[in-house]
């Protein structure tokens, strides 16, 4: 009798399906739809082939792959070592440090908002900037990097655009250096268990990260409403 | 009038048949299990999981088909370098040869590229996925950064592609793309601070993804060997890694 009370507290009901078929025949179906979709799209639609290469005459515009004209995009505001070079290196060195960044342990394998309303907001602003830069640069770009709305055609006589001023030196530093310094200051007042919270270095690389991403928006918008060309101008380097 | 069952039977029970098939598809859950771990390629899969990782709500199945799709960009890439060398001379006249000359050849050509498109915004909507269910936390850390590597790998993927066409959309993508090169800090011969390791057009960063100080025979064939070879070699086995980690930190992430 008391045998048989044990086995059935081992027997556990848990919620495991097998492999085969619930899991494969999915797998499979997905396969073969992926499949006809992506022929029939072939079938209808051609890959694009335009005359053979020439290095003497440049396209006009000349775009990169759809998937990187986020990053050309960025390159109206910024100059290319940081469009092209620098900013996605630390997107990717972001993207690696997430895991380790984020040690809320709430929200592990399901899907929540509210408990990790920072963290999702953060990647979903990035993850829709990044693709609203790509839409910018593929659809709204022509002739010259001139921007065109979508119902305005294409045309290399458009307007002169203002004149761009670069920001006097010493503004420019201490500008920079009191938004990167309130960026870390401020947020340990409002909410004074943080440090505790994440430790210092996670803090520290956080919101450095996070205040990288929302300079880099702050830089574009100074550009658009302000004509700042350059927020530090150096001999050097210029951001 | 049994011809046929008895058919079936006598050749589901021969010698060769019993060699090559193990079992049959008896719905059994020892069958069910033996489906999975007897066969070398769907022992990827645990043969239990749970539940709600099979659900198309919870995965979007946008790791699978990304997976799928590097292996259907393998296929028809293999086929493509039947018909395709990559010289200056003929890489243009070998396209066009494949839209117009070769059997299938257009939907070969067409169905790569689509493809390759794809596999860049699933794998990407798949990483949205594994950050909204939160499915990089303990233990399924170091995962993540494989994936983020294969993301990165994806797109370099598609990109080296986008030049073997040689034709002037792909000529000026890369011409766009590698200028960036030029413009890394202390490497590139025009980034910042260049000069600290005498930096100049024919020995700098560019020069070292080009083969070249323009895009000419060297980088075509650059393109093509990091394309076809180098790349899908060192993606295949983060993949194996990727996929692996997934059983060996506990499977599909849940609610624990």
């Amino acid at each position: 009798m008391e045998v048989r009370e044990k086995k059935e507290i081992v027997e556990v009901k848990d919620d495991k399906v097998f492999a085969w078929p619930n899991l494969v025949a999915k797998e499979f179906l997905a396969a073969i739809f992926v499949t006809v979709g992506l022929l029939f799209y072939s079938y209808i639609v051609d890959a694009p082939l335009r005359e053979l290469s020439n290095p003497g005459q440049a396209e006009n515009p000349a775009k990169a792959p759809w998937y990187f004209l986020g990053l050309q995009e960025a390159l109206v505001y910024f100059d290319p070592w940081y469009a092209g070079v620098v900013l996605p290196t630390i997107i990717i060195i972001g993207l690696i440090l997430v895991p380790y960044l984020d040690n809320n342990p709430k929200g592990n394998g399901y899907y929540t908002v509210k408990e990790r309303k920072f963290a999702v907001t953060v990647f979903i602003f990035g993850y829709i900037f990044w693709y609203i830069l790509i839409y910018i640069g593929t659809a709204l770009r022509g002739p010259f990097w001139a921007f065109f709305w979508p119902w305005e055609q294409w045309t290399h006589d458009f307007p002169t655009p203002p004149p761009l001023h670069d920001m006097p030196l010493p503004l420019g530093i201490i500008l920079m250096m009191g938004f990167y310094f309130a960026g870390l200051v401020l947020p340990v007042f409002f909410k004074r268990d943080i440090l505790y919270k994440w430790g210092f270095i996670r803090y520290v690389l956080t919101m450095g990260l996070l205040l990288t991403m929302i300079g880099t928006v702050i830089k574009m918008v100074l550009r658009l409403e302000f004509s700042i060309k350059y927020i530090i101008a150096t001999p050097w380097i210029n951001i | 009038m049994k011809i046929f069952p008895n058919l079936i039977k006598k050749i589901t029970e021969s010698e060769i048949w019993k060699s090559v098939f193990r079992h049959g598809y008896a719905d059994t859950s020892r069958n069910r299990v033996l489906q999975i771990i007897s066969n070398v390629w769907l022992h990827l899969h645990p043969a239990k999981v749970r539940e709600h990782g099979t659900k198309i709500r919870f995965t979007w199945c946008m790791g699978g088909i990304t997976f799928f799709l590097f292996l259907f960009e393998t296929i028809t890439g293999i086929l493509l370098m039947f018909y395709y060398v990559p010289d200056v001379n003929r890489a243009y006249a070998d396209m066009v040869d494949l839209m117009y000359v070769v059997p299938f050849g257009r939907l070969l050509r067409n169905s790569h590229r689509w493809g390759a498109h794809a596999m860049v915004i699933t794998v990407s909507v798949h990483m949205l996925r594994v950050f909204l269910t939160g499915s990089y936390k303990p233990p399924r850390q170091f995962n993540w950064v494989l994936g983020v590597v294969l993301l990165v790998l994806t797109l370099l993927l598609s990109f080296t592609g986008y030049l073997l066409p040689w034709d002037q959309l792909g000529y000026w993508a890369i011409t766009v793309g590698t200028n960036m090169a030029r413009a890394t800090p202390l490497l590139g011969h025009e980034g910042p601070f260049a000069y600290i390791l005498g930096m100049k057009p024919d020995n700098d960063i560019r020069f070292a993804l080009l083969g070249g100080t323009l895009i000419e025979a060297p980088a075509l064939l650059r393109a093509y060997v990091w394309h076809c070879i180098a790349i899908p070699v060192i993606a295949s086995a983060l993949m194996m890694a990727h996929f692996w980690r997934i059983r060996k930190d506990g499977g599909i992430s849940g609610p624990l």
